[in-house]
């Protein structure tokens, strides 16, 4: 067992080690959500009409720490197969330790880079004017955690399932981008087209962010109960989904 | 304690309709050099990585320190090293920071990690650059680190998959030269594979020639070359297939092979026979071009088993294909 706790630290540290190594990696991975909320959240701060109180920036906001924490999660775990390219992985594979433990401890490693970018975010979105109220610091981390993790397990999954970076593209364009569009991340949900909603309810970014939004802001489309028990479900399924895909691949 | 590091029973591994490991019974005593030879696509690596239980065997079982590698494979993983045919470190990491990974993913107790790693560092001669990151490495540094990485967690059994391939001659030696001071000074028993016949010769205390998935010959480099005994005379020349069949019929000559525009006659006392051959070649109007005597080479051995050179074999499409299939880390 500290055998597996240890292989768990190790591979979480080496995440992190190469996340905050590549300087260029941090400020680039932070560019686009910062560009969302300094041009698109100011811009468009007084086109549409919200159903919450705040500017548009306001309602973006979470919609992007939210955005932030899927990308980042993600390519944490889409790197397995950058590993398996340049042949890490099979240094860790042959490891007198188990696959489960190897994907906790990416796991663990992908939502804390992830989670720092979100709060760099958070940050930003601060000194941009956005008026937080934050009800309960603890219950925010954990929500972000879960979100973070539930997409590195995600993002595993397509790596192990993928033979080389080929495919990465259509993963980008058919996955990440409509999961973050439909999520309501951008506009309210409830004065979307019946069919957008419809198909938004089956998009679990959907209620990480209006979880995000409930914690951040008090104000959520979605009851923030329905959120908390959903993204939970999620988490746990896309953790057990990793973990049987990457015992599957063969070396 | 089991005597040997390495027994197999019939082991065998099947990719559909090929063959790539064909019921191998091998056994490898503790504290050897033991080299797998075999030209690109023969085996060696599909044989070793299920040796190092990265993949399960279609039949047959095999023992190493004494661990079954299919119920026992946590067990048997502990007690290996590797080093990989491909490069497999973290390019991004320091050198130290590759070799404190492996410590603790290998459960190296944390109090020795820093002698160990230290220790292993010196003795591949990169202390310099322990706390440089990979990526500034040249090939020969990376494989020197993947040698001391392979030993952080003190294997008995170093096994080494083509490790000096891609590297140039002079770095070729000096990693010889520390895999000889490995098995000498730590007594570790040493599994390499490597299509350097040359190589193999000066290393190894025993070697198996694979090819086709199949042991085709065993034994101490010395004794195979012996038993082939004799000379080798290797005779270039413009008709070169009709100066092997005219060799072939004489009773001195043991066996002769065609190799490109080169026949290789195998005779006794062949400094007596270069005259003969010459003779014989003028009055069949055989154009020489060259002539040279050798004492048997690993290489002869191998064109004697398989009647071609390694060289050859590697050329064929077949054999290239059974590379691509079986390419580490791409098959799944």
């Amino acid at each position: 067992m500290n055998r597996e706790i240890e292989a768990i630290y190790a591979l979480w540290k080496r995440e992190l080690i190469r996340f905050f190594r590549a300087k260029s990696r941090v400020i680039g991975s932070l560019g686009m959500p910062f560009f969302f909320l300094a041009i698109l959240g100011t811009g468009l701060s007084n086109a549409f009409a919200l159903p919450m109180e705040g500017n548009y920036l306001e309602f973006i906001t979470p919609g992007i720490i939210g955005m932030v924490l899927m990308f980042g999660s993600m390519f944490s775990g889409i790197i397995v197969l950058i590993d398996r390219q340049f042949g890490f992985l099979k240094e860790t594979l042959v490891a007198p330790v188990s696959r489960t433990s190897i994907v906790i401890g990416k796991a663990l490693g992908g939502a804390t880079t992830a989670m720092f970018q979100g709060i760099i975010i958070m940050l930003i979105a601060f000194f941009l004017g956005v008026n937080f109220q934050i009800g309960n610091a603890v219950l925010l981390l954990v929500f972000m955690f879960m979100i973070s993790v539930m997409f590195v397990s995600l993002g595993i999954t397509i790596a192990s399932k993928m033979e080389d970076m080929h495919g990465f593209q259509i993963i980008m364009n058919f996955l990440i981008m409509p999961l973050f569009f439909l999520s309501g991340a951008l506009f309210p949900l409830s004065t979307a087209p019946e069919i957008l909603k419809a198909a938004s309810m089956f998009d679990p970014l959907t209620y990480g962010v209006n979880g995000l939004r409930f914690i951040l802001l008090g104000y959520s489309e979605v009851p923030f109960a329905t959120c908390f028990a959903v993204i939970s479900a999620f988490t746990i399924a896309f953790i057990a989904i990793a973990i049987l895909a990457f015992n599957r691949i063969e070396e | 304690m089991a005597s040997n590091a390495i027994e197999t029973r019939e082991l065998s591994k099947n990719y559909k309709e090929l063959k790539a490991v064909d019921k191998v019974s091998l056994v490898v005593e503790k504290g050897t050099i033991f080299g797998l030879l075999g030209p690109n696509g023969a085996g060696k690596t599909t044989l070793i990585s299920m040796l190092v239980t990265m993949r399960k065997p279609s039949g047959g079982s095999a023992k190493v320190n004494g661990f079954d590698i299919e119920r026992e494979a946590g067990k048997v993983r502990e007690s290996i090293g590797i080093v990989f045919q491909d490069q497999s470190l973290d390019d991004e990491l320091t050198a130290k920071e590759n070799l404190e990974m492996h410590a603790a993913m290998y459960n190296v107790p944390k109090g020795e990690r820093r002698k160990r790693i230290e220790g292993m560092v010196k003795l591949v001669g990169l202390e310099e650059q322990l706390n440089k990151e990979v990526k500034t490495f040249s090939g020969g540094m990376k494989r020197r680190l993947e040698i001391a990485r392979g030993l952080v967690h003190h294997p008995k059994i170093l096994f080494l998959d083509e490790p000096t391939i891609g590297l140039d001659p002079q770095t070729r030696t000096s990693i010889w030269d520390y895999i000889k001071k490995l098995n000498r000074e730590k007594g570790i028993t040493i599994i390499l594979t490597t299509h350097y016949m040359d190589e193999a010769d000066s290393v190894c205390g025993k070697v198996a020639i694979i090819d086709h998935g199949k042991i085709i010959a065993e034994g101490g480099p010395k004794q195979m070359k012996n038993e082939l005994g004799g000379d080798v005379v290797s005779i270039e020349c413009a008709n070169s297939e009709k100066c092997r069949k005219q060799l072939e019929g004489f009773a001195w000559v043991k066996n002769a092979v065609k190799h490109g525009g080169t026949v290789d006659a195998r005779v006794e006392k062949g400094e007596e026979k270069i005259p003969k051959i010459l003779a014989f070649a003028a009055k069949k109007g055989i154009m020489v071009k060259s002539v040279s005597l050798r004492k048997p080479s690993l290489d002869d051995v191998f064109i004697h088993y398989t009647g071609r050179t390694i060289r050859e074999q590697e050329a064929s499409p077949g054999a290239a294909m059974r590379l691509r299939r079986k390419a580490w880390g791409q098959k799944r």
